[in-house]
């Protein structure tokens, strides 16, 4: 990488991306256990009726690929916005808390309360952005330095976790229940889902997105964005306040979806290098295709029956940790 | 524009660095902040540069105290590069100059005309046109230094501020660094305050030097005035012999420390 991506060709990048994530989601609507042709979802989506294609279409596939797709961009914006306020390429949406915190309400009020488990999304939205700004609170002193951040962070996702596994082990025999929200899943989803998190998830990247300038200040290092004119504690706050809004949205439709968050932004860092301005919606459209497609691998690899979406992600997570590790002590 | 610390007291955490410390910036002119490790410097660069804020009395430029400028404003006059400073890995050489117009900029426009001007003339001054595609991380770091020096140039400041410019470079590198402020301030009329350790460096490139120790100014003047034995001795510990260039600048050759001296004779 000798930086010598240019903005027509970045934008040419970001186009492609699109394509892909447009390509992932027809191949999620059209393959299944009916399988159906463009021509045919074409047909069903502009003249509703009440057959069964319509209903697996507009019901089922529908819902799920745009969640995925939402959740996947949400997740994957995340991790570029935090990479980039922590100035750490491992960083990830669970760094500020959002998976121990999300996972703590999940289980809470999955296993030890289940008569609130209609509130299963709210719960773990909740729990998700109290921890975050727990995390924060904690790591003030002046500022909330990055590096006192992520030791909060760590800190404080350890003490949740450890609360999260007393409660499954104290309700070994109902865990199964909850194992589809601690992979990660978008099996069952639909509108009624999809809709509670969409605006948070718009609204959060959209937010994301105008706020891409000042987030290649703020990378620069504190006293280098002072000097430029940044308030750097109110940007760095109103930026992770973002990653946190979209990371709590997505954890709370589908769980606790690793890997996504880590690795949608340092591949599309790759191509497009590091301007956020780039990099934010090209994190989007990739986390996006990655989620979508992931849960379409899922949802076929094993017909009839489905394998999380987190499985798949996990499974492609470690190698691609691997890699990250052997390029970095190249650079060092 | 004029700079000016008046009765400034700072530090970190318990520690109180700087006690009342009073100073004007000559105006378009070089000064050269000079002293031992832990005398303040750095210190005192931070306050003047609203990076750190005083405890007590305050910075002004042009009559009015730093933390009354809107910070945006602020950093279109007044452009400061602090000592450790580490660019993003994918970073280009281009993106990281046109940083520096980031206080020029509307929240959400793009590059002006004026904008793209001013990085165009920059990375042509500093030479580093040739490199403007180049991913920070792979230079070397004199050129490295001078990526980070062009980006505060390219904010178009009126004051700047430079914490150790020249340290960990090799001594050619160290003169392309000093020569590129001094045109700098030549032809922009800029006001810089800097730190050197590099003595001779100090006085061959400063209109003013300012001597500290314990967080206090001991003396101000010219390289003339102020590099003395006498003075070395009391500021740094320093047995050392002064000579005058044919050009008029004067420099030092150390001969000793007295640190080691004053131990040996106290036992």
């Amino acid at each position: 990488m000798n930086g010598t991506a240019r903005i027509g060709f970045r934008v040419l990048l970001l186009v492609l991306l699109a394509v892909l994530l447009l390509a992932v989601l027809l191949l999620g609507l059209r393959y299944g256990s009916l399988e159906l042709t463009v021509g045919e979802i074409l047909r069903e989506l502009t003249h509703p009726g009440d057959t069964v294609e319509y209903q697996i279409l507009v019901n089922i596939r529908l819902p799920r690929v745009l969640l995925g797709a939402l959740v996947g961009a949400g997740l994957a914006v995340s991790g570029a916005i935090l990479q980039g306020v922590m100035r750490n390429v491992l960083a990830a949406p669970g760094i500020i808390g959002i998976s121990a915190g999300g996972g703590l309400a999940g289980v809470v009020v999955l296993l030890a309360v289940p008569a609130w488990s209609p509130w299963l999304i709210p719960a773990a939205f909740l729990g998700a952005l109290a921890t975050a700004l727990l995390v924060y609170v904690l790591a003030w002193r002046g500022g909330a330095d990055p590096v006192r951040l992520i030791l909060a962070g760590v800190a404080v996702s350890s003490m949740l976790g450890a609360i999260s596994s007393a409660i499954l082990l104290f309700n070994a025999e109902k865990v199964a229940g909850v194992l589809d929200f601690t992979i990660g899943s978008l099996s069952t989803r639909s509108w009624p889902q999809l809709e509670l998190v969409w605006p948070y998830l718009v609204f959060g990247l959209l937010g994301a997105w105008l706020l891409a300038g000042r987030l290649n200040i703020l990378a620069l290092g504190d006293e280098v964005a002072a000097g430029l004119g940044l308030r750097v504690e109110r940007t760095r706050l109103v930026l992770l306040a973002v990653a946190a809004l979209l990371a709590a949205a997505a954890v709370s439709v589908v769980g606790l979806l690793g890997f996504v968050g880590l690795i949608a932004p340092h591949l599309v860092r790759l191509l497009v290098g590091g301007d956020h301005r780039f990099l934010i919606p090209g994190s989007a459209l990739f986390g996006a295709a990655l989620v979508a497609g992931c849960d379409t691998i899922g949802r076929l690899a094993l017909d009839p029956s489905e394998l999380p979406v987190g499985v798949i992600m996990s499974l492609l997570g470690p190698p691609f940790f691997l890699y990250l590790l052997r390029r970095s002590r190249r650079e060092a | 524009m004029k700079l000016e610390l008046r009765n400034v007291g700072a530090g970190y955490g318990s520690r109180t660095v700087l006690r009342d410390l009073s100073l004007e910036l000559p105006e378009g002119q070089i000064t050269t902040l000079i002293g031992a490790n832990g005398s303040g410097k750095s210190t005192l660069l931070k306050a003047a540069a609203r990076l750190l804020k005083p405890r007590t009395g305050g910075a002004y430029l042009d009559g009015r105290e730093l933390r009354r400028w809107n910070t945006r404003q602020l950093a279109r006059v007044l452009a400061v590069l602090p000592q450790l400073h580490r660019a993003p890995e994918e970073i280009t050489v281009g993106e990281l100059v046109a940083y520096g117009r980031f206080p020029h900029r509307g929240l959400l426009k793009g590059d002006s005309v004026r904008d793209r001007e001013a990085v165009d003339e920059v990375l042509q001054l500093t030479r580093l046109e040739p490199l403007r595609r180049r991913a920070v991380a792979t230079l070397s770091g004199g050129e490295r230094q001078r990526v980070w020096i062009a980006m505060t140039l390219a904010q178009e400041p009126r004051v700047l501020f430079l914490d150790e410019p020249t340290t960990f470079l090799d001594v050619c590198c160290q003169f392309e660094v000093i020569e590129l402020i001094e045109r700098w301030n030549r032809t922009r009329g800029v006001t810089v305050l800097m730190v050197l350790h590099d003595l001779n460096l100090a006085a061959r490139c400063s209109h003013c030097l300012v001597a500290m120790k314990d967080g206090e100014i001991r003396y101000r003047g010219t390289p003339r005035e102020l590099l003395t034995p006498e003075l070395l001795r009391e500021i740094f510990e320093l047995e050392a012999e002064i000579a005058v260039g044919s050009d008029g600048i004067p420099y030092c050759i150390p001969t000793g420390s007295c640190r080691r001296e004053a131990e040996r004779s106290g036992r």
